[in-house]
């Protein structure tokens, strides 16, 4: 089952919406991360992946952070429950603040510090071709997460297999915790460095699910080579107030910047 | 009680004092400058605040070249990552080479409770205390933390300072000095030893009032420096009560771990150990606490339980 265009529009919105609820009520969640990767998620889950049949597709998010934008989309694909939802970081609740595999069936990977998932999905990628398998593995990192050596290494392994059926999404919102990535350590340029890496590199707007569905869809890029999709995305979109600020990115919105942003999510 | 202090204050108002008079000194970070509560030092010294972004193995190697190079670098994340991730650089560019770098755990624990065991470091206590050479402190209150900073700036050796996040309240006097290798006595008893360090030293002084009350001599020692440890401290415990309880927001290999090899060697008598256990479900700080029996009356508890079997 994939969802049209509309549809995954209409599914994004329901996601914000969620997911506001989810941290303003929990009073902690990593809400600039969550809406920048929210229309990826979506487009992955509703549009693109296979989630059942012989062969289902696999998503790690690396960037746990953004977890309970994970929880939101899981529910839209009937993977949790709406009564999961409500237990978001609550005592013994397996909806824990970073997404665990143990406690969630839908969660492919344990994920929290930066700089894991992308190994593992390797992985999981390698497995797939010993299997004789055409599953395809798609790994969400941050962009400030590609600071993170491990990445690196693991961007030479997948290339120097081939592991075409494996999609690297970065989110590329521009912001980690407490500041700009060009004013940290700066990534660019990054599709030169990615294609350097030896992967086939495209660039979208990530927050345009038309866009994203098309690119995720056409995978391989480049037969005999993994494919890095550089998600041009804005940290808290499509919220004003939020968005492009990193200060936004474990704030929690009082009431009435959670009715302000609701206001906002449903204007777009 | 007094009023609860987050002892990252304590250490960043230290920092910036300590970094006014000496220029060698250099904070080094990964993407952690509010998380360090280091705002402050990054206007002040923007020269001086070596944010590296999220790359901690990178951050402890960078420390230990700044270290080569004369600097005095304090390097600060959340422990769960410097520890987890960076210890070959903290055993080998660290340690084993002998360097002055002072690796600050910030938020270390159960901390950041609901974050997950992703993000606790119940490890970095059993695990620092294997290497060679690094002095591990864990201080109790900001007075200590205080203390404990101005002591690892004009130490010239490697050393990791556990900074507690979670409120805990004054147990020290606010002038009092840090000196290595000594646990200080917070609280007389010769019945049974409570012995504590950081965020559990509160609960455990709270435990010994309340056996006080019943007429239980219960002594409490807040360790302070969890390795080297004050043998003879641990030792004269064993001798002179009932036997030993541990407390601890670790694992309990790390203190419970380091008395029990000390009493089984010196004067074995019962010890019982109170800590963390497991990957901890999901949850805040306080309520894994006191899942845990890291708290007043479970502590109590089994001081009491130690002096009736004794
Ligand atoms: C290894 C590790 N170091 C530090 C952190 C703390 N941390 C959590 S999110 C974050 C910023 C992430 O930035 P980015 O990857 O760009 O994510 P996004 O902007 O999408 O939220 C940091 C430093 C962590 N989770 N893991
Ligand atoms: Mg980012």
């Amino acid at each position: 089952m994939t969802t049209d265009v509309d549809g995954l529009r209409a599914a994004s919105q329901r996601v914000r919406l969620r997911d506001l609820q989810m941290v303003s009520s929990a009073g902690m969640g990593h809400i600039g991360g969550e809406f920048s990767v929210t229309d990826i998620l979506v487009t992955l889950y509703l549009g693109v992946m296979a989630l059942d049949g012989p062969e289902p597709d696999r998503l790690v998010l690396s960037k746990g952070h953004a977890a309970a934008a994970l929880y939101a989309v899981l529910a839209e694909a009937g993977l949790l429950s709406e009564d999961d939802l409500t237990t978001f970081v609550q005592a013994d609740s397996a909806l824990n603040g970073h997404p665990a595999r143990t406690k969630v069936e839908a969660v492919e990977a344990s994920t929290g510090p930066l700089g894991h998932g992308l190994p593992i999905a390797v992985g999981m990628a390698m497995a797939a071709r010993l299997d004789g398998s055409s599953r395809r593995v798609f790994v969400v990192t941050g962009d400030g997460e590609m600071q993170e050596g491990s990445n690196w290494e693991a961007l030479m392994i997948a290339a120097h297999h081939g592991l075409d059926r494996l999609v690297l999404i970065i989110d590329r919102n521009g912001l980690q915790q407490g500041a700009a990535v060009a004013d940290t350590s700066d990534l660019e340029p990054l599709d030169d460095k990615l294609r350097a890496f030896g992967w086939a590199v495209a660039e979208v707007d990530g927050h345009d699910v038309e866009q994203l569905q098309d690119i995720l869809s056409a995978i391989p890029l480049v037969p005999g080579r993994p494919t890095a999709v550089i998600a041009r995305t804005h940290k808290g979109h499509p919220v004003s107030f939020m968005s492009d600020d990193a200060g936004w990115h474990h704030r929690v919105p009082t009431p009435e910047q959670v009715d302000a942003a609701r206001a906002e999510v449903l204007a777009t | 009680m007094s009023a609860l202090h987050d002892c990252r204050d304590a250490f960043s108002r230290t920092l910036i004092e300590l970094a006014d008079h000496d220029e060698r000194i250099v904070a080094v970070v990964n993407d952690s400058v509010g998380s360090s509560k280091l705002g402050d030092f990054s206007k002040r010294f923007p020269d001086r605040l070596i944010n590296v972004g999220i790359a901690e193995q990178a951050m402890v190697g960078v420390a230990a070249g700044l270290a080569a190079g004369g600097r005095i670098p304090f390097v600060s994340a959340a422990s769960c990552f410097l520890t987890a991730r960076a210890m070959e650089q903290i055993k080998v560019d660290v340690a084993y080479s002998d360097h002055h770098v002072v690796l600050c755990g910030q938020s270390p624990g159960v901390a950041y409770g609901e974050l997950g065991p992703t993000h606790h470091s119940p490890e970095d206590l059993a695990w620092l205390r294997t290497i060679p050479g690094l002095t591990v402190v864990v201080p109790a209150d900001p007075a200590e933390t205080a203390a404990a900073v101005r002591w690892a700036a004009a130490h010239d050796g490697p050393v990791f300072l556990r900074i507690s996040r979670m409120g805990v309240p004054d147990v020290h006097a606010p002038n009092v000095t840090f000196t290595p290798g000594v646990a200080t006595e917070l609280h007389p008893g010769d019945d049974v030893a409570i012995i504590a360090l950081g965020t559990t030293v509160a609960p455990s002084l709270e435990a010994a009032r309340d056996l006080a009350d019943e007429g239980i001599g219960a002594r409490v020692l807040s360790i302070g420096t969890l390795s080297p440890i004050d043998r003879q401290a641990v030792v004269n415990a064993a001798r002179q009560t009932r036997g030993i309880v541990t407390v601890e927001e670790a694992y309990r290999s790390g203190l419970g771990g380091a008395v029990a090899e000390i009493v089984t060697e010196e004067h074995p008598v019962p010890v019982r150990r109170i800590g963390l256990d497991g990957f901890a479900p999901t949850g805040s700080t306080h309520w894994l606490f006191k899942r845990s029996g890291i708290d007043p009356a479970t502590i109590a508890d089994v001081a009491r339980h130690l002096v009736e079997e004794g």
